[in-house]
């Protein structure tokens, strides 16, 4: 009895938020990582981006709420995801026609596209800040529980409660569902292996006939995607906030870094590292030792190894070993 | 001379933009803006000399000016008696383990091949040193924290003054930029741009949570200044009399003695502020002249050359025999050294170290919009940039709320997107330092004021 007490309060505390937390770091990364491997740059630009789409998301939302609009006991912000999505391609494609082509074409060093990027973030942040403002705001509607602490209880007897809220289990399902299906496409398309082929060896995937602008276009429809859904799943979650969504960028990059560069899999896969470490090592171990340890063990202490505070400087921290030790990050990236 | 007249004409348009903001504004207002844009031009110096001379991408600024600011706390501050008697000693122990953690390390690094033997060894040491740490300095850290936490709560500072925190200061961001040159200088210039932006991220978390250290987020307030205080000068006889020198004709205007005397108690007030300011303003241009010399010295000598020759082509320097690591190694130490000291400025000219103000956004990325703009590699070009760059910052919001007013004035008083858009003036320095940034890396990529090679 005692065990699956101290099982369920680690899934209750670290599981289940650390698969939440990773499904939208995992999306996020994945952007980074296609921008980088297809059109070669590190996009600072990231969690504005993010931030950008989710701002349409919010507002949306409120609109449809006040038309008397919603989806039942489901998030109305589900139901403004295509068009969200839709203004955010929009905003990458402009951005990319006016800035990101010139210097494709002129094939400038990675530096100077990043650098770019970050005059993007710039601008996309002023934007954000004079549509919607940087106020903290929340848009979650429908049920908040899929299951209550205390019907938890009553329904197995245990001393610990399950909590797991509704935008939780959204987040896990609606992410296995857009990465499978950008696997599916990655790998069974034309159009995704010409991707790829475009990402390994651009030369080689122009001489054998690789259109490069479709290859941009379909990267960046994508990449609007892939930002909107993380963007708008994170702020389901938590709440809005543009400033947040900026720090997410630091995570997010060190997700990319973790898995491999360039490599979608090993992104996919350091989203779910970096969120776990985050935890695992902020977590308070008191409660779950407690049920595991006989009487005379007890600790008195938290058993925590590191405060919360430094939850961001265990992602780096972790980001920094694999620099030295593995720099083509965990599943092999491109080279450095 | 002819060589020079950009540059003239550049820093004199700039100059007159400081003046303009004088009579339009305030004097006081244009001195705060001069002195920021003396601090950024120092921060710009630094950043340039890694990124122009050396072509290392470094976004990491904001931890070697926190880093710059700590030194402040930590010279400046006068010690607290109470928490080195209750903590000190096992703080010193724990310094003491760190150092003999690093030494080890290092014996081992030297004497024993690379096996897994040695990864093990090391991990070994630093897991029993964090483990030792924890367990010395966990009680040490509550039992300091403690003490008076409203006003102290920390271990306090050695009480020197505080112009030497300026050198400490960059000595302490040259101390970070060595770890962070060996850890991640070898990386390919991007990934070294992410790393060197997280590792910063995790100075600033540190210096933020580490209460016994600098307080943390309670912030520092009231250190000590380099300059007189105003409410000294209001008071001593000798500014009031300049004052009423000063401004004679408009107090002879007075009707009564009554009324003369508020007008110039106020006007000492604002001659206060404006005198203090002025101090600053000499200190920060001695720096940023002392600077500009010793790099532009270092620009034309053989190793300046040498740097170039590195950035250009590293594989053709590293033939000629020149230790390429190395060099990048030093230039590294070197620019973080100069951004230490532009922090310790920073929190010296405030009187307040925050470590909770410390962001990317304003420490890291418009650092180098200032050195994109201003020019790479000249750092004539990179001072001009500091000071182009903050002004368009401070000044976005008037000059926004200027244009807002002008376009909208047909619209009533209470129409929504008037109050909104005017509410949100705030935010428009963003869009124009990224449009501006934008502007330039697209049509004038190297910058308002260009490298400029000597030929010999």
């Amino acid at each position: 009895m005692d065990l699956i007490n101290a099982v369920i309060v680690l899934l209750n505390y670290t599981i289940i938020p650390a698969l939440t937390y990773g499904s939208q770091l995992a999306l996020g990364a994945i952007f980074v990582t296609l921008i980088y491997g297809i059109l070669r740059f590190a996009n600072f630009a990231t969690g504005d981006m993010m931030s950008f789409g989710t701002m349409f998301a919010v507002l949306l939302t409120y609109y449809f709420q006040s038309i008397g609009i919603n989806f039942g006991f489901l998030p109305t912000a589900l139901l403004t995801i295509p068009f969200a999505i839709f203004m955010m391609i929009l905003y990458m494609l402009l951005i990319d026609q006016t800035v990101f082509k010139y210097y494709r074409i002129k094939k400038s060093p990675p530096v100077q596209l990043a650098m770019v990027s970050v005059g993007v973030m710039f601008v996309t942040q002023a934007v954000i800040r004079i549509v919607i403002g940087p106020t903290d705001r929340r848009f979650l509607d429908g049920e908040k529980f899929i299951l209550k602490a205390t019907e938890f209880k009553e329904m197995t007897g245990l001393a610990e409660g399950l909590t797991i809220k509704s935008t939780q289990m959204i987040t896990i399902v609606v992410t296995i569902i857009v990465v499978a299906i950008m696997f599916w496409f990655l790998n069974k398309t034309k159009t995704g292996t010409s991707m790829r082929a475009y990402s390994d060896n651009e030369d080689l995937a122009l001489l054998s006939g690789i259109d490069p602008k479709k290859v941009v276009l379909i990267t960046w429809i994508i990449a609007g995607i892939l930002a909107t859904i993380g963007g708008i799943l994170y702020g389901l979650d938590k709440s809005y906030r543009p400033f947040v969504y900026f720090n997410n960028m630091l995570p997010i990059f060190a997700a990319a870094i973790v898995g491999g560069i360039g490599n979608p899999y090993g992104a996919f896969f350091g989203g779910y590292v970096i969120a776990f470490a985050e935890i695992f090592l902020t977590y308070a171990y008191k409660r779950f030792l407690v049920y595991i340890l006989p009487e005379s063990l007890e600790p008195n202490s938290l058993m925590q190894l590191l405060s919360t505070d430094y939850k961001f400087a265990i992602s780096f921290s972790i980001l920094v070993i694999v620099l030295i030790f593995r720099p083509s990050g965990i599943f092999e990236g491109k080279r450095i | 001379m002819r060589n020079y007249l950009n540059i003239i004409v550049a820093y004199s348009i700039m100059m007159l933009l400081i003046i303009l903001v004088g009579i339009f504004q305030s004097w006081s207002i244009a001195l705060t803006i001069f002195n920021y844009c003396m601090i950024s031009a120092v921060m710009t110096l630094g950043a340039n000399i890694q990124w122009g001379y050396a072509g290392l991408i470094n976004f990491g600024i904001m931890g070697y000016t926190a880093l710059g600011g700590l030194a402040v706390v930590l010279v400046s501050v006068a010690p607290v008696p109470e928490a080195w008697s209750v903590g000190g000693v096992n703080m010193m122990t724990c310094l003491g383990i760190i150092i003999l953690m690093i030494f080890s390390t290092r014996y081992i690094l030297k004497n024993i091949q690379k096996s897994n033997k040695r990864n093990y060894l090391i991990a070994g040491v630093i897991i029993v040193g964090l483990i030792l740490i924890k367990i010395i300095a966990g009680p040490a850290i509550e039992q300091i924290e403690a003490v008076d936490p409203a006003k102290t709560g920390f271990l306090g500072g050695l009480g020197l003054p505080v112009l030497f925190s300026w050198i400490v200061g960059g000595l302490f961001a040259a101390g970070l930029a060595f770890v962070v040159g060996k850890v991640a200088l070898g990386l390919r210039a991007d990934y070294l741009a992410i790393a060197t932006l997280l590792i910063a991220e995790i100075v600033v978390s540190i210096i933020k949570h580490e209460d016994w250290l600098a307080r943390g987020v309670k912030n520092v307030i009231g250190l000590k200044r380099p300059a007189p205080y105003e409410i000294d000068l209001q008071t001593s006889p000798w500014f009031i009399n300049l004052v009423e020198k000063f401004h004679s004709a408009k107090l002879d205007l007075a009707n009564s003695l009554s009324e003369r005397q508020d007008i110039l108690n106020q006007l000492v007030i604002d001659a206060s502020s404006v005198y203090v300011k002025l101090c600053f303003a000499g200190m920060f241009l001695v720096v940023v002249i002392i600077l500009l010399i010793i790099t532009q010295k270092a620009l034309y000598s053989p190793w300046g050359r040498m740097m170039r020759a590195i950035r250009d082509n590293e594989e053709a320097a590293s033939a000629m025999g020149k230790n390429v690591v190395k060099q990048h190694l030093f230039i590294f130490i070197l620019g973080s050294a100069i951004v230490g000291i532009a922090g310790a400025m920073m929190v010296t000219n405030d009187g307040l170290f925050t470590p909770g103000s410390y962001r990317p956004m304003r420490y890291t990325f418009v650092i180098w919009v200032m050195v994109i703009v201003g020019g790479t590699g000249n750092n004539f070009g990179a001072i001009l940039g500091g000071f182009v760059v903050w002004f368009l910052w401070v000044e976005a919001a008037p000059i926004a709320l200027f244009f807002i007013n002008l376009f909208t004035a047909h619209l009533p008083e209470t129409n929504e997107i008037k109050i909104h858009l005017i509410n949100s003036a705030p935010y428009f320095r963003f869009l124009l330092v990224g449009i501006g940034l934008l502007l330039i890396m697209r049509f004038r990529p190297q910058g308002i004021i260009p490298e400029k090679i000597i030929k010999q």
